[in-house]
C-alpha cells in the first residue's frame, strides 16, 4: 500500500511540473507571435553600459529578439568574430592589417563615441587647468616633473602652480583608453611617436598603474599633485577635476557630451572611409571644430558585410541583426546621453546607413525596417 | 561474492582514474602553457627570462619577464617576513595561552579572514589601508631611512611594500590555523617533561614546542607562501603596476608588479594573433614553474627536518 501511494504522488507531482512548464512555454510565446531569434555578440566593455540599455529598450520593441552582449574585451571580440563565434562584435580599435585578413569583409560601424579626459589633484586649482597634447606628453614620459614647470605655468597666467613633483597614474590594463591616449600623445608629440608609441598597453616610462578607470581615478584622487586619464562618461559621473586641453583651433576645451560631438562632426565632414574599407588610419584626434575636443575615439560594431560566414545564420537572424544595428544608429542613439555617451552626428549616422543596407544574406540584400 | 569483487574493481579502478585526473590537469596546464608559449621563448630565448623590457606595442615588441620574477619574490618575501611571526603568534596564543573560551570564537575569526573574496582585500588596501600604511609607516621611514637604497623614493601607498602586507593579511588564516594544528599535535607528555624540570612558558614554546613541531610549521609557511605567490588581485589593486625596467623592485616604495598582476592586467585585451599572447603565457609558464619548485623544496626540506627530528609531527 505504501508504495502504492508513493507512485501516486510521484505521478502527480510530475504531472504538475509537465504542466507548469508547458503552461510557462505556452504564456511565454503568446499565439501569432514571430519565432525568437537570438543574436550573439560581445567584445569591447567601455560601450557595455549603453549597449545593455540599448539591448534591454530594444526588447520592448521587438521581444522576439534576444541579443546577449559579452564585454569580453575588444581583443576578445575581434578573435570571436574572426572564428565566427558571434553575430557582431564591439570593438574600441578599428581591426589592424593582420586582423582583417582574418576577418575578411568586416564592416567597421561607429556605434558611439568615446573620449578621454585628463583628471588631476592639485589642492586648491578648480577643474578646467589648461594644457596642451605636447605637456601632456612630456609629462607622461617624465620630460616635465613639477607642476611649476614654465611649460605648464605659462599656459595658466592666472594661477601660481605649486612646485610639487608631478605623479603620473596609467591604466595598468589592456584599454581602448589607452589605445586612444596613447593615439593622441603619438600625434602630438614626435618624442612620444619615437620612443613610446600607440597601444592598448605601452612601455609607460614612469608612473603608477591602476586597474580599470577606476583604479586610475582612484590614485588620482588618494594622491595629490597627480594626474592620470580616465574615459569621459566616469569622468562626468564621478565629477572628477578634468584638465581642457588647447585644440587645434586654439581653443581650451573641457571634455563633455557636445565638445566630443561636435569633434566627430567636424571630423566626419571632412570625410570618412566606406564601412567596408580600412579603417586602422581613421582617427578623430584633434578634429578641427572651433568647439572640438581634442582626445575622442570612436568605438565601433564589427559586422560581416556577408553574413552566410556565420555557422546557423538564418534569414530571420540577419535581417533581425540587420534590422538591431539600424535601430542602434537612430533611436538607440537618445539613450546615450543619460548614460553619459555622446551621440554619433548625423553625418556619420548617414555613412553608417550606407554600411548597414550594404550587409547581405546568400547575395540579398536585407530590409532595416 | 563474484558481484561484490567485480564492484571491488570497478571502484579501485574508478579511484585510480580519479587519482590519475590530478597528474594529468598538471601535465594539460604545462603543455597548453608550454606550445602557448613556444613563439615567444624561440623569438626571445633566453632574454624572456633575463630580460626587463616589456613592450606589446606593434613593431616594438620585446618582452623580458625578470621584473615581474623579481616583484613576485620581493612581494611574497614580504608577505612572510610580516605574515609569519604574526601566525605563529596567533598559533601558540590559541594553544598554549588563550582560555577555552576565547580558543574558539578566535579560531573562528582568523578563518573568517580567509573567507574574504581577495578583491575585497584590494579595494580594502586601495581605498584604506594605502593610506594608513603611507602616513604611518612609509613616510616615518622614507623621512628617516630614506638613505638606505631599500627606502629611497617618494613613497604614494601603491608599491611593493603595501602589496606585501596585504600578502601577509591573506596568508596569516593559511599559515596561522595549519600552525595551530601543529602545535597542538606536540605531545602533552613533552610539554609535562619540560615544565617539569622548571622551564618557563617561553622557554617550552621556544625549546620545545616550536622545535618538535618545526617542520610542520615549516609547512604552513610554504602553504602562505605559495597562496601569496599566486595571488592576483589584491595585488594588482595596490603594487602600481608599473612595467618593464621601472617595475624593478630596486625600494619598497617603488611600484612594481608581480607575474600574476601582470597576465590578469594584459591578458584580456591582448592583440590576438600578435606576440603578445605567447608573452603571457610564457610568464604563466614561469609562475607554474616556480610554484612547482617551491612545493618541490617545501617537500624536500619537510622530509628531511623529519628524518633529523626523528618522530617530530607533521
Amino acid at each position: 500500500m505504501k508504495t502504492t501511494s508513493k507512485i501516486i504522488l510521484a505521478i502527480v507531482a510530475i504531472a504538475i511540473i509537465i504542466g507548469g512548464v508547458a503552461g510557462y512555454i505556452y504564456l511565454s510565446q503568446p499565439a501569432g507571435e514571430e519565432e525568437t531569434v537570438i543574436l550573439n555578440g560581445s567584445g569591447a566593455s567601455f560601450p557595455y553600459p549603453l549597449l545593455d540599455s540599448m539591448i534591454a529598450q530594444y526588447k520592448q520593441i521587438k521581444p522576439n529578439v534576444q541579443i546577449n552582449y559579452q564585454a569580453i574585451g575588444s581583443g576578445g571580440g575581434i578573435s570571436a568574430l574572426q572564428s565566427n563565434l558571434v553575430d557582431f562584435a564591439g570593438s574600441d580599435a578599428p581591426l589592424s592589417v593582420a586582423d582583417r585578413e582574418l576577418a575578411p569583409n568586416a564592416l567597421h560601424i561607429p556605434e558611439t563615441i568615446g573620449a578621454v579626459t585628463v583628471p588631476y589633484n592639485i589642492p586648491d586649482i578648480p577643474t578646467g587647468l589648461h594644457l596642451t597634447g605636447k605637456v601632456i606628453a612630456d609629462i607622461f614620459q617624465g620630460k616635465i616633473t613639477k607642476w611649476n614647470d614654465p611649460a605648464i605655468q605659462d599656459l595658466n597666467t592666472g594661477i601660481v602652480m605649486p612646485a610639487n613633483d608631478i605623479v603620473v597614474a596609467h591604466r595598468s590594463d589592456g584599454s581602448g583608453t589607452t589605445f586612444i591616449f596613447t593615439g593622441y600623445l603619438s600625434a602630438v608629440s614626435t618624442d612620444w611617436e619615437q620612443e613610446i608609441g600607440q597601444g592598448k598597453t605601452v612601455a609607460w616610462p614612469i608612473g603608477i598603474g591602476g586597474n580599470g578607470n577606476t583604479g586610475v581615478a582612484g590614485v588620482v584622487q588618494g594622491t595629490e599633485y597627480s594626474i592620470g586619464y580616465v574615459e569621459l562618461a566616469y569622468a562626468l559621473e564621478n565629477a572628477m577635476t578634468v584638465a581642457a586641453i588647447k585644440n587645434p583651433a586654439g581653443n581650451y576645451i573641457s571634455p563633455t557630451l557636445e565638445t566630443t560631438t561636435a569633434a566627430v562632426e567636424s571630423k566626419a565632414s571632412q570625410g570618412l572611409p566606406a564601412g567596408n574599407a580600412d579603417w586602422g588610419n581613421v582617427d578623430v584626434l584633434n578634429a578641427p571644430g572651433a568647439q572640438a575636443y581634442p582626445i575622442v575615439s570612436f568605438t565601433y560594431l564589427l559586422v560581416y558585410k556577408e553574413l552566410n560566414v556565420i555557422p546557423g545564420m538564418t534569414q530571420a537572424k540577419a535581417t533581425a541583426l540587420v534590422q538591431f544595428l539600424w535601430w542602434v544608429i537612430h533611436d538607440g542613439q537618445q539613450l546615450g546621453p543619460a548614460l553619459e555617451y555622446a551621440p554619433l552626428p548625423s553625418n556619420v549616422v548617414q555613412i553608417d546607413e550606407v554600411s548597414i543596407q550594404s550587409i547581405t544574406f546568400n547575395g540579398q540584400t536585407l530590409s532595416t525596417s | 561474492m563474484n558481484w561484490r569483487l567485480s564492484g571491488d574493481n570497478l571502484f579501485k579502478t574508478i579511484a585510480t582514474i580519479l587519482a590519475a585526473s590530478a597528474g594529468f590537469i598538471l601535465f594539460i596546464t604545462a603543455y597548453t602553457l608550454l606550445t602557448g608559449s613556444t613563439p615567444i621563448l624561440q623569438r626571445f630565448g633566453l632574454y624572456f627570462f633575463t630580460g626587463t623590457q616589456w613592450n606589446p606595442v606593434p613593431g616594438r615588441e620585446i618582452f623580458g619577464a625578470l621584473p615581474y620574477l623579481l616583484g613576485t619574490l620581493v612581494t611574497s618575501g614580504i608577505a612572510l617576513l610580516v605574515g609569519v611571526p604574526i601566525s605563529i603568534g596567533i598559533a601558540i596564543f590559541l594553544v598554549e595561552m588563550a582560555p577555552r573560551t576565547l580558543r574558539v570564537p578566535i579560531s573562528y575569526l582568523v578563518e573568517l579572514l580567509a573567507a574574504v573574496p581577495s578583491v575585497i582585500y584590494g579595494l580594502w588596501g586601495l581605498f584604506i589601508l594605502r593610506f594608513w600604511i603611507l602616513d604611518y609607516i612609509e613616510v616615518p621611514l622614507s623621512n628617516y631611512l630614506g638613505w638606505i637604497p631599500a627606502f629611497s623614493g617618494t613613497p604614494f601607498g601603491l608599491d611593493v611594500f603595501t602589496a606585501g602586507v596585504i600578502l601577509a593579511i591573506m596568508i596569516i588564516p593559511t599559515v596561522s590555523s595549519v600552525s595551530r594544528e601543529v602545535i597542538q599535535a606536540v605531545p602533552d607528555s613533552i610539554r609535562e617533561g619540560a615544565y617539569s624540570i622548571g622551564a618557563t612558558k617561553w622557554e617550552v614554546v621556544r625549546h620545545w614546542v616550536l622545535s618538535y613541531g618545526r617542520s610542520g610549521i615549516f609547512g604552513a609557511v610554504i602553504l602562505g607562501l605559495g597562496r601569496a605567490v599566486g595571488e592576483t588581485m589584491a595585488v594588482t589593486m595596490v603594487i602600481g603596476n608599473a612595467i618593464g625596467p621601472a617595475a624593478i623592485p630596486t625600494s619598497f616604495f617603488k611600484p612594481s608588479q608581480t607575474m600574476s598582476s601582470l597576465i590578469a592586467n594584459g591578458f584580456l585585451e591582448a592583440t590576438p594573433a600578435s606576440l603578445e599572447l605567447p608573452a603571457y603565457l610564457g610568464v604563466g609558464l614561469i609562475l607554474l614553474l616556480l610554484g612547482l619548485s617551491i612545493n618541490v623544496v617545501a617537500h624536500v626540506m619537510v622530509t628531511r627536518v623529519l628524518k633529523i627530528k626523528g618522530g617530530a609531527v607533521e
